[in-house]
């Protein structure tokens, strides 16, 4: 496994690449991600961006809020553009980082059957997901990465289906490099790319951003939402190399913990959460407990 | 196939702040920090930086008196929320209305 250089606040570059003053919400989780993204992905880099909340956000003719190239495309055909564009770089000889930047509608559901042939192919290009878990773009739709129970404006009693567990699916392709990031935890984010740049083939990170108008919460709550999620196990940071899963540092403290907090007081950070019975609550603490005791037995045997 | 002929085909925008307006606009609490209370400002040092770290807008610096670019923040309160020693508070816009200082 390659080790990269932790970042701290301290030595994190001042150079930005965002300007202020762009569409994204206030409190946007996506905002931060791609403000800290960018300082580790640096200059030399072309994205290839569908519709989503980050084509609002990089402006509106003639405005652009991003200084990076970005090309944008079609929702089913993010992973083949970016195929194109890394083909194109190729031929001129450059190595020029190429990064597809989706939703997770992009990805998930309208985007993943180019994705799944960029991964079979194995192109050497950097795939990130922002999952804010529902189409939030065009006003808070269901998606496939809905997380059951969740209220959209298309599921107003409550999504039935469970939700697709993406870097799962993705991991199942064998890629080069798999992560889970979260945008409470933009350093983190920050590290991993700076590893996923060093290594060849399809690298893919998938990022939980919590979403202010989506999930229903006060702005200002973003990162704490964010860190609710990962604290009490719902979701996990890990990163898989050549086939072998590693937990990352926030996730990983949480094997010593005897007892996680309850999911509850996640849930009850959110509106979207209220139509939850007690049954599916106890489920869903069920379902985690299960995946920690299986991590415990993962991790802790070694 | 030319080069010339892919740059007639670009509608390219230039890179700029503002796109959106002046979103300072959009805000309605404005964070007022407490320097006798940040760690760098009080202590001299480079150190903490959260607010700059977790601002999604870009708006606020990385030095030891961080400053917050009103014309800019669209008043999230994420820096407030992150601030571990509580030195952001966020103060209604109404106030500043009243005392002629709108901005």
């Amino acid at each position: 496994m390659t080790t990269a250089a932790k970042t701290n606040v301290l030595n994190l570059s001042t150079e930005e690449f965002v300007h202020p003053g762009n569409r994204a919400c206030s409190g946007c989780g996506l905002s931060i991600l791609y403000r800290i993204g960018l300082k580790a992905l640096g200059r030399d880099c072309i994205f290839v961006v569908p519709p989503s909340c980050l084509t609002v956000m990089q402006g509106l003719f003639p405005i652009a809020a991003s200084q990076m190239p970005i090309l944008n495309g079609t929702f089913a055909s993010t992973a083949a553009i970016a195929t194109g564009v890394r083909a194109a770089m190729k031929r001129r000889g450059k190595q020029t980082q190429v990064v597809a930047w989706a939703g997770d509608g992009g990805t998930a559901d309208i985007g993943i059957q180019a994705l799944s042939g960029a991964l079979e192919r194995n192109e050497d290009i950097i795939y990130i997901c922002y999952d804010n878990e529902a189409y939030m773009n065009t006003g808070v739709q269901r998606s496939g990465t809905t997380p059951q129970g969740g209220l959209t404006t298309t599921t107003p009693y409550g999504k039935k289906e469970q939700g697709k567990n993406l870097p799962e699916i993705v991991a199942a392709h064998n890629p080069a490099y798999v992560a889970t990031c979260s945008a409470s935890y933009p350093l983190d984010f920050h590290d991993k790319l700076l590893k996923a740049k060093q290594i060849s083939g399809l690298k893919y990170i998938h990022i939980q951003t919590p979403c202010p108008p989506g999930w229903g919460c006060e702005e200002r709550m973003t990162v704490k939402i964010g860190k609710a999620a990962i604290d009490c196990g719902l979701f996990d940071l890990y990163e898989i190399e050549d086939g072998k899963k590693q937990l990352s540092e926030p996730s990983r403290k949480l094997l010593k913990k005897a007892k996680l907090p309850s999911v509850q007081e996640y849930l009850s950070m959110q509106t979207r959460f209220k139509a939850l019975s007690d049954e599916q609550i106890a489920v869903m603490q069920e379902r985690i407990d299960q995946k920690w005791a299986d991590y415990r037995q993962e991790f802790c045997a070694e | 196939m030319p080069d010339s002929r892919f740059k007639v085909l670009t509608s390219a925008s230039t890179s700029g702040p503002g796109d959106a307006g002046r979103t300072g606009s959009w805000r309605v609490e404005r964070p007022i920090i407490d320097y006798s209370r940040c760690t760098p400002a009080k202590t001299g040092k480079a150190s903490c930086h959260l607010c700059w770290l977790y601002c999604p807008d870009n708006v606020v610096s990385k030095t030891l008196e961080p400053k917050i670019d009103l014309e800019y923040c669209k008043g999230c309160g994420i820096c407030a929320e992150e601030c571990p020693v509580k030195a952001i508070e966020m103060v209604s816009e109404e106030q500043f209305v009243k005392g002629g200082e709108d901005e």
